[in-house]
């Protein structure tokens, strides 16, 4: 508003008393009052002006109560639930995995009693059966071995009455041929006689 | 020159009226209802905090969708801001810090749209929401506190000798939060906003001078560029400074004694 013609002077209660130069009397200064307020809204500095501060004041606490008011009741409850649900829901599916992991390693641990249970008896079976069969075996070793050993003593006896039987044979042949020798230098022997002869040498 | 007259922004128009209260009979003084551009901007502020917010969370999506997850983040951040500085006690105040948050930032940000108002640049705006803050921490530290309240100027496990330094010193530091709070918030928005309109008027006074004109208005144009990039910064760190130092002081009306 520089180089405005307008100059008013104004008195201490804020009253025009001099205006464009010239004195003017009370009701005129009043009108010149006004009308010097209105021109001041834009000569000072705009955030100064103190005719602005009621209505912004007034606006600021409607628009800021209605803000808080929205923001206490409606959108913060709001927002607050949905992560109250979303922490709720995570928590517990973290709970039922932890459940569930729990559940799984409770098989592992069943099935792996299960799996050395079953192991040692599969080598208690083995065990039986390969003592079963060594026993079997034993048993038909020594069966085999009793039945060769009878067999053999048998043989043996068999031998060693055959041997005697020659034995007795061979008495008799030489008696025999004692007989046939004594006989072939015409000499008579008795058959007693030539038997006792070669028992005798024969035991000599 | 009202193109490059840097103050011009701050002008407040008046859009509509709704006549005064407790007006003499001349139509002076009393309280003036006028819907200005201030006022447009507030409610403007307000609509899209409070709509986006309930909009973006209408599907109540337990996986957020991004518009959802925005609005997450913020009450995450102000929840947490609030938590670190004022404890879990200070959670009661959390409507009232978050409401202050957005609505600085909010505003802000509206505010760095060409020909659009910014209510943080008006002294009375920042002043009336600091002694709002302040009204709050006084009368909740009293209420809650009682005489314990003024523990808040006599810190703990100080000879009393110095004391008698400390304790004018924390009082004068309490006394000039309110001044500190409002002032920082103004003196950023307006500065930024007229240097920001400075540079930009040179650009138009350097072009309308011919060809020379034109090529030396780079300059300013880039400078013009850079600082409407620092603006979006400033306005939102504006934003989280008051927020942050409203908790800072809500937590010495909830614990006085340091």
């Amino acid at each position: 508003m520089a180089g405005d013609t307008k100059t008013t002077v104004v008195d201490k209660d804020g009253n025009a008393i001099i205006v464009d130069g010239k004195p003017v009397s009370n009701d005129q200064a009043y009108e010149a009052s006004s009308v010097a307020h209105d021109d001041a809204q834009s000569d000072v500095f705009p955030p100064f002006d103190q005719s602005t501060y009621g209505p912004q004041l007034f606006w600021l606490a409607l628009s800021f109560g209605v803000l808080y008011l929205l923001m206490s009741k409606v959108a913060l409850p709001k927002i607050g639930e949905i992560l109250e649900v979303r922490r709720d829901r995570i928590e517990g599916d973290l709970a039922e995995a932890e459940r569930l992991r729990q559940k799984t390693d409770q098989a592992i641990s069943s099935y792996e009693a299960e799996l050395a249970k079953s192991k040692a008896k599969a080598h208690e079976i083995a065990e039986d059966t390969r003592t079963t069969i060594k026993d079997e075996l034993a048993e038909k070793r020594s069966e085999v071995e009793a039945d060769l050993t009878k067999k053999l003593s048998i043989a043996e006896a068999r031998i060693q009455k055959t041997k005697s039987d020659a034995l007795l044979n061979v008495d008799e042949i030489a008696t025999d041929t004692v007989i046939e020798l004594v006989t072939k230098l015409n000499t008579k022997v008795s058959a007693k006689l030539a038997s006792d002869a070669v028992a005798k040498i024969l035991k000599g | 020159m009202a193109g490059t007259d840097p103050i011009h922004q701050f002008n407040i128009v008046e859009l509509l009226s709704f006549g005064t209260i407790g007006a003499d009979a001349q139509g002076e003084g009393g309280f003036s209802l006028v819907f200005t551009n201030s006022a447009l901007f507030m409610v403007l502020t307000v609509g899209i905090i409070a709509g986006y917010l309930i909009l973006s969370t209408r599907g109540r999506g337990l996986v957020p969708s991004k518009l959802q997850l925005v609005s997450e983040i913020t009450y995450e951040f102000i929840a947490n801001m609030i938590r670190s500085s004022a404890g879990n006690e200070g959670m009661k105040f959390f409507p009232f810090v978050f409401s202050l948050f957005t609505f600085i930032l909010v505003s802000n940000m509206l505010g760095m749209f060409p020909y659009f108002f910014t209510v943080a640049s008006h002294l009375i705006v920042t002043v009336a929401l600091a002694l709002l803050v302040m009204s709050v921490v006084i009368i909740y530290g009293v209420y809650k506190n009682g005489f314990g309240f003024l523990k808040l100027f006599v810190p703990s496990g100080i000879p009393f000798l110095v004391l008698i330094i400390v304790v004018p010193i924390e009082i004068l530091s309490f006394l000039s939060r309110p001044l500190s709070l409002s002032l920082r918030l103004f003196g950023n928005i307006l500065a930024g906003h007229i240097v920001l309109k400075v540079f930009a008027g040179f650009v138009v006074s350097l072009t309308s001078m011919g060809i020379f004109g034109i090529f030396g208005a780079v300059l300013p144009f880039g400078m013009t560029v850079a600082l409407t990039g620092l603006e979006f910064l400033v306005g939102a760190l504006q934003a989280f400074v008051f927020t942050i130092l409203t908790c800072v002081y809500l937590n010495d009306a909830i614990h006085p004694g340091h």
